[in-house]
């Protein structure tokens, strides 16, 4: 739907990833410098220039599984390392969050307010590093430049898009649980009462004019909620009150977080069909992902400073646990890229890899040529095998043209 | 019949119980209970006008219509609720990144058949009324899209023999349709609005010259009034000033916009002049209906609300007045499709987003 919705999941899913992160850091008591340094490289990775450039191009939004490989590169840009029931729970608490978020934007051109919130924490937590400062800041510029003007169509037609990327997700997260603002089915509780939109009236009255435009007659007539009007608007300038609360760092240090993630209680796994269509990654999110990612530049970690890894649970057992355990329907089988053979081919490929983790071993090898790209057609059997251990990856350098254009190259790839 | 445990839940949802009473309003005046809803495998999707109903001419059977992203369901339901058919349609692919998405389904009723419109980002799908046979497809045109616009085609009304469809541009295309056969032509295009469609509609003309018979609204909340025929006149414009208007509905020469902000306006469809105003609801209206033969108007919102109200016109004045019937809580849920399922208003039915059911209510 909206081609302009990318930007504002990303950012906003980003902003929900580096609010877990910074608690789990301090939660873990990993010394303050080294957690610094994580959410320094981690910021300044996500607002790098070349990798904003692309993200803001006017694009469909793609599946969450390919974003989530996005998310995984984004959070193993430092030092830091997750293991993938780790990175499954901080997924699930990020997509949940936002899609709180979105549903009770209150209009939705309020979407711009709670990425607006985002952005402030995140310029709080790299207060210290003015280059990195000037990132985000640049960002926040672009954001108020291309958003600000939009009419409130538009920002419905977003709001749709991004209601669509969450729907049937009904993972119950234990905060959410606690507050009250999650039903044990996994919904949302959605208020009835206290502040109406800016902009709109408290329900419950009805007016009558004549055809003059005078009016007649006024009734009232009980509404069911109790709301109040809106005091102000939230500021849409670089800095300011925004009023709004959603998209504010919910797990900060006087609560301690509880990051228990409860699987789907059912439905889940109702549209069997829709999940298996969804594993497979069409062509064109894999052109997406190596656009996004030839962009995000990974700085070379390999310096003196020792790693170390992160837990999203409270124990490892725990951890060992929770990846055992996972429902499959909740499993996002996250894509792991390797290399085909064809060195002079995938060195650029290579490069932008990186430091990528890769789990599993290739199941089956081809011919010395590497893979064929032939095995990336729709509906091709090795694909629905070979995945998702193994899977060829285009050439940055071809994919950055336009989608159709690797249509075009199916044979010389 | 229903169970009771669906009327234990009904009596939550509605909020007659549980100390939750604030929820209902004027509960003494409710004329509608809620009934067995029918489940659903997939849920539906936040759009405007997410439902539409065609009873069918077996007793007691609904057909239903939803769209889910990339599909459209319909099924058809017995007076209990339980589904006894379902099918399941999906876009007609066409070049491009993604599962090309579903944006409207909607039956229209003609003078000699009834077909099933789905609008996607791709075009127009004209089915028979049962989705079996694809009787006309209409691919959108993009060579003057930008590449900042989502090309999608929405609102669809049918008035006479012609289908009206909106576009993301604005312009409304209008399709002649045989009274059977697959012939159907594009007769015209309407090019007006300068914001994506939102919504159409239409009610069969009285005869009369020159009387308003479909209305058509766009995300910027313009109204424009038209007399249907071989060449559409525009009528009327009625400006919404910027706020979006997602469902429109026309009944004896009024139009019924409900608006981004929560409010529901009645104009004289003639002069675009304002009877009625609104306060309805805390969210934006996303579906608006109307029950011809009792004049009584179904709004749902993103608040969760759904509204009944009953117009009627003054006998003095002749202007078009309106009264508070019916409010609903559909409990946790964002309405995103509400319609009448009888010309009297006697029952109706409401989907929400990430709700597997369709929730029907009737008359006590």
């Amino acid at each position: 739907m909206s081609v302009r919705t990318l930007p504002l999941l990303f950012l906003n899913l980003g902003g929900e990833m580096l609010y877990i992160l910074d608690q789990r850091l301090r939660a873990q008591n990993v010394p303050t410098d080294k957690a610094r340094k994580v959410m320094n490289d981690l910021i300044s990775t996500m607002f790098n220039k070349k990798f904003l450039e692309e993200l803001f191009k006017p694009q469909e939004l793609y599946s969450k599984k390919a974003l989530r490989t996005v998310y995984d590169r984004l959070a193993h840009a430092s030092i830091m390392r997750l293991n993938p029931a780790s990175m499954d729970k901080l997924f699930d608490l990020m997509t949940m969050a936002f899609k709180y978020q979105v549903l009770l934007c209150p209009r939705p051109k309020d979407i711009l307010l709670i990425t607006f919130n985002h952005l402030d924490a995140i310029k709080n937590f790299v207060r210290d590093s003015p280059d990195i400062m000037n990132q985000v800041d640049e960002t926040f510029r672009h954001i108020i430049e291309v958003y600000g003007c939009l009419p409130a169509g538009e920002f419905q037609l977003i709001r749709q898009t991004l209601l669509l990327f969450f729907q049937d997700m009904h993972i119950r997260v234990s905060i959410f649980l606690k507050d009250k603002v999650q039903n044990s089915n996994g919904r949302f509780v959605l208020p009835i009462s206290g502040p109406v939109p800016w902009g709109t009236k408290v329900p419950g009255l009805i007016r009558m004019f004549n055809n003059k435009g005078e009016e007649v007659k006024r009734m009232e007539f009980k509404h069911g909620g109790q709301y109040v009007r809106a005091e102000s608007e939230g500021s849409f300038e670089l800095s300011g009150d925004r009023v709004l609360t959603l998209g504010t760092n919910m797990y900060s240090a006087s609560r301690p977080v509880e990051t228990r993630v409860s699987g789907a209680l059912k439905n889940s796994s109702l549209n069997t069909k829709d999940n298996i269509a969804a594993r497979t990654l069409a062509k064109e999110e894999l052109n997406f992902l190596a656009r996004l990612m030839g962009g995000m530049e990974i700085k070379k970690t390999s310096g003196p400073e020792p790693g170390f890894r992160l837990n999203l649970f409270t124990t490892d057992e725990e951890e060992e646990h929770a990846a055992l355990t996972r429902p499959e329907e909740l499993s996002y089988q996250v894509i792991n890229i390797q290399a085909a053979q064809d060195q002079q081919r995938n060195e650029e490929l290579t490069r932008i890899m990186g430091e990528f983790e890769i789990h599993d071993q290739p199941q089956q090898s081809t011919s010395k040529g590497g893979y064929s790209n032939r095995k990336l057609m729709p509906g091709g059997k090795e694909q629905s095998t070979a995945f998702p251990h193994l899977l060829p990856f285009p050439k940055p350098q071809i994919v950055h043209t336009h989608t159709k254009s690797l249509h075009g190259k199916d044979s010389d790839l | 019949m229903r169970g009771p445990t669906s009327r234990a839940r009904r009596g939550a949802a509605a909020g007659g119980t549980a100390g939750r009473t604030s929820r209902t309003s004027a509960p003494d005046r409710s004329m509608y209970r809620r009934e067995r809803p029918v489940p659903m495998r997939s849920c539906p999707a936040a759009l405007y006008n997410n439902l539409s109903v065609l009873p069918l001419p077996a007793p007691g059977l609904t057909q239903f219509a939803l769209v889910h992203g990339p599909t459209a369901q319909l099924l058809s339901a017995a007076p209990d609720g339980l589904p006894v058919s379902q099918r399941q349609l999906h876009t007609k692919d066409g070049a491009g990144p993604g599962f090309p998405l579903i944006t409207q389904a909607y039956w229209c009723v003609l003078p000699f058949r009834v077909l099933l419109v789905l609008t996607s980002q791709r075009g127009i799908q004209i089915y028979e009324s049962d989705g079996s046979v694809m009787v006309y497809w209409h691919a959108l045109d993009s060579t003057d899209a930008s590449p900042v616009q989502a090309l999608f085609a929405r609102g669809i009304a049918a008035s006479g023999h012609y289908i009206c469809v909106g576009t993301w541009s604005g312009r409304v295309l209008v399709f002649d349709v045989p009274a059977k056969g697959p012939n159907i032509v594009l007769s015209e295009e309407l090019d007006v609005h300068q914001a994506p469609i939102t919504d159409i509609a239409a009610e069969p003309a009285q005869g009369q010259d020159c009387v308003a018979d479909v209305v058509t609204a766009d995300d910027s909340g313009l109204l424009c009034v038209w007399k249907s025929g071989p060449e559409f006149k525009l009528l009327t414009r009625i400006s919404g000033f910027g706020t979006p208007c997602p469902s429109v509905q026309l009944w004896q020469g009024s139009v019924a916009a409900g608006y981004g902000d929560g409010q529901i306006r009645i104009y004289e469809a003639s002069s675009g002049a304002l009877h009625v105003q609104i306060n309805a609801h805390a969210r934006g209206i996303c579906a608006l209906d109307l029950a011809p033969e009792a004049g009584k108007l179904l709004s749902g919102a993103e608040d969760s609300f759904v509204h009944i109200w009953k117009l009627s016109r003054n006998p003095h004045s002749g202007c078009i007045e309106v009264e508070h019937c019916h409010a609903e809580c559909v409990t946790d849920t964002q309405v995103c499709g509400a319609r009448f399922c009888d010309l009297r208003g006697s029952s109706f039915a409401v989907t929400g987003y990430d709700l597997a059911e369709i929730l029907r209510y009737s008359c006590v």
